[in-house]
């Protein structure tokens, strides 16, 4: 036990050894101030508290199961941190010498070494006779390895075929279907109510696939010309491509008039940025940043069954350039 | 045993007078400063935590069952790096301490770089010499943006889906090349095949904190090259720096400011819920969730894509622009652009080619504040546009009116403001030239 004691002293006591008078008094760099006792308390406390709080960390990390475990290991974490950042904003107060050194800004410019550097790139060119074309050729062979470089790039991604992006899985005959996979019957398409469909045997997973069914109102039912409401609103039901033409989000809100005298007519609204669409004209945008309907799908009915009776009557989802307006 | 390391890596690097030098670079004070450190320290913690979570996150869009500690999603189809994430956030132990954090602190990251660029612009400090540390900062700004857009779209949950179909269709709307650019990018028609995830996780673990991190090194070099700019002072002028040395006085400061950042944001990311993926579900094409809001730094893109009226440019019933360009692709063009060109913008018109150390107060240059008050304001209300939805559902005011307002604003409030700063300042300057007769120490030069 007393070497045990003797050793810590020993350890502890190394930094306070006075330093060996240097042989010559050089001029002091960093100015001499006076100690401060009570900061190196603080100090000490600040990074004995930093200690405590770190080893909780540990201790919650290492006890399995225990509530509102994030909570703790963030509070141990946080104030293990915070003590440590009030132990070194003490120490840079009263710990270490505080003084105001000042210096001068480096030099704006250098003249003379800008010089040599416009000497040495002119003398070193001066052996080439026929510069010119060697600047053209040099040039040429750069941009064309450039461009053999960076051509690979167009594996990317399909950016030729641009008609990947009309394609959909709905065409003629394709059965509506329900997200669980079972069939859109007419009947069951009430109004103020909003469905979702599916492409039968198709993936979901593509923009071209959902569809918002709605039955509208046939006194309020005016689609655009050449669409017969027998082919593309059989009852009053219509199906829209559920991807805003805006910004290819989900057209996921319906908003169904409460109290017809005063709401504002039925209408799909877009959550991304409000584009919002009426059901009763073919999709025309009647507020919000669309640029275009959304596009109608043909119905038919099949035994009650909803079936597609052909291709949207516009390409689906974001507009490019080149797209279709109408 | 510092005598030691001292000698060996002056005889091996001949470090000896550079170490001299480093200890002893001047810090000139004053709390603005602080913003990029702020930036910096979250940087740092963003990596550390982002390491740690690239242990357990799966960058793979194939579907599975999800079976885990969340019983509400029991049974649901969801995508392998979905399930990663929300295992990571139950399972792993501290590991949601760690996302959230991660996710605080690309929050506070683009907080403080935002600040620290307004801080940088009104007080001068991107004339000459800095222009180029000002333009790495911009670019800094730019790809932080990029990069907290895809950390949160990497996760698959029904908000980063959504707002990867909106970076879809921008990146679609870019006249003559928007369609090819973005099937490209995804590499088909959205969402793309799977291989699309490790496109953007390569993009976001490694591309682009590598590209921040070097060009954050090129910063602060610049930065050391030409020294601190500084308010004038006492002894501080055009051709002398004066302020706490790296060491041993700044040095424990900075080390300060290091734990507190990281204090705080572990602490958010212990206490404070942020993107509960859990909550929102796997994303599905067919799914939306109403009052959708991205992360807080996303904002202005929203905004100006929910302010922009539905005008598409078309030709011959052809489109040719269609309307996310406006709001998603020229805005920040407009604003990024603004921020490039200033310098030159203002090194033009005031004929100022002169080398500047010393900082300008707001007030020293009423046209400048009021100019860049203006861009603020305009900034802001296309902002405050894209919250109306969350304005509408707790408070009930409806989105349409809203939206309209903030149009008004984004086009009267900047020339409002612009002439109400200018106006301010200019009484300032003229009670202060009145308040002293003796020219204060900015004009001592």
């Amino acid at each position: 036990m007393k070497w045990l004691w003797s050793a810590l002293a020993l350890l502890l006591g190394r930094g306070r050894r006075p330093a060996a008078p240097a042989a010559v008094e050089r001029p002091r760099i960093v100015p001499r101030q006076p100690p401060s006792p009570r900061g190196e308390n603080w100090v000490l406390l600040l990074l004995v508290l930093a200690t405590v709080a770190a080893g909780a960390f540990i201790a919650v990390y290492a006890i399995d199961r225990l509530p509102a475990q994030t909570q703790l290991l963030g509070l141990a974490l946080g104030l293990a941190f915070a003590f440590l950042a009030a132990a070194a904003a003490v120490a840079s107060r009263f710990v270490v010498p505080v003084e105001e050194v000042s210096e001068p800004y480096p030099e704006p410019e250098h003249p003379a070494e800008r010089d040599e550097v416009l000497q040495i790139v002119e003398e070193s060119g001066e052996r080439m006779t026929r510069r010119r074309l060697l600047k053209v050729a040099a040039g040429g062979a750069g941009m064309t390895l450039g461009t053999a470089l960076v051509a690979p790039v167009a594996s990317l991604g399909p950016a030729l075929h641009p008609d990947a992006l009309r394609r959909t899985p709905w065409r003629r005959g394709v059965r509506l279907m329900n997200s669980s996979g079972r069939p859109l019957r007419l009947q069951d398409i009430e109004e103020k109510a909003f469905y979702t469909a599916f492409p039968e045997h198709a993936s979901h997973d593509e923009l071209g696939a959902p569809l918002v069914v709605v039955r509208v109102d046939a006194s309020r039912l005016d689609l655009p010309d050449g669409r017969d409401p027998e082919r593309w609103a059989p009852d009053g039901v219509v199906a829209y491509s559920k991807i805003c033409t805006h910004a290819g989000c989900a057209v996921a809100l319906y908003r169904a008039p409460l109290f017809e005298p005063t709401s504002a007519s039925p209408a799909l609204v877009c959550p991304c940025h409000y584009s919002t669409f009426d059901p009763a004209t073919g999709g025309g945008v009647l507020f919000g940043p669309a640029g275009r309907p959304l596009p109608q799908l043909p119905l038919e009915v099949d035994g009650g069954d909803l079936r597609a009776g052909g291709g949207f009557s516009g390409p689906i989802g974001p507009s490019w350039w080149g797209v279709r307006r109408r | 045993m510092i005598r030691g390391a001292v000698r060996y890596l002056d005889r091996r690097a001949g470090a000896a007078p550079l170490l001299r030098k480093a200890l002893r670079y001047v810090f000139p004070d004053h709390w603005s400063f602080l913003l990029g450190e702020i930036a910096l320290y979250s940087f740092l913690v963003l990596v550390a935590t982002g390491i740690f979570l690239t242990m357990f996150f799966e960058p793979d869009l194939s579907k599975t069952v999800y079976h885990g500690e969340y019983a509400p999603l029991d049974g649901v189809h969801v995508s392998k790096a979905y399930r990663s994430v929300v295992d990571l956030s139950f399972r792993v132990k501290a590991g949601l301490l760690m996302r959230q954090t991660h996710h605080w602190a690309a929050d506070v990251f683009i907080v403080a770089i935002v600040l620290h660029v307004a801080r940088v612009f009104f007080t001068g400090a991107f004339r000459k010499p800095r222009e180029l540390v000002y333009y790495i900062g911009v670019v800094m700004l730019m790809l932080a943006l990029l990069e907290g857009y895809l950390g949160y779209s990497l996760v698959d949950d029904l908000l980063s889906g959504m707002g990867l179909a909106i970076g879809y269709s921008v990146a679609m709307s870019i006249p003559f090349v928007g369609a090819n650019l973005a099937l490209l990018l995804w590499g088909g028609p959205f969402p793309g095949p799977p291989s699309f995830e490790p496109r953007m996780y390569v993009a976001h673990v490694l591309l682009l904190p590598i590209a921040i991190g070097t060009l954050l090194a090129l910063h602060i070099a610049l930065i050391v090259a030409r020294h601190h700019t500084q308010f004038a002072g006492r002894t501080r002028n055009e051709r002398r720096v004066s302020g706490l040395p790296m060491f041993p006085g700044y040095a424990p400061r900075s080390i300060a400011l290091a734990f507190a950042v990281a204090a705080v944001l572990v602490l958010l990311g212990g206490l404070v819920q942020i993107n509960p993926i859990w909550l929102w579900g796997p994303y599905e094409v067919a799914q939306g969730t109403n009052g959708a809001q991205p992360d807080w730094y996303l904002g202005w893109l929203i905004g100006g894509l929910r302010l922009m009226p539905g005008v598409d440019v078309t030709v011959g019933g052809y489109t040719l622009v269609p309307n996310p360009f406006w709001g998603g692709a020229l805005f920040p063009l407009l604003v990024f652009g603004f921020l490039f060109a200033w310098p030159t913008v203002e090194r033009r018109i005031t004929g100022d080619d002169r080398h500047h150390n010393l900082l300008d107060r707001p007030r020293d240059n009423p046209w400048r504040t009021a100019v860049g008050c203006a861009f603020a304001t305009w900034v802001a209300a296309v902002f405050f546009a894209g919250s109306a939805d969350r304005v509408y559902a707790s408070f009930g005011i409806p989105y349409a009116p809203q939206i309209w307002f903030w149009r008004a604003v984004a086009l009267v409030g900047p020339v409002a403001v612009f002439f109400l700063v200018r106006r301010f300042l200019g009484e300032v300057k003229r009670d202060e030239a009145a308040a002293s007769v003796s020219p204060g120490p900015a004009s001592q030069l």
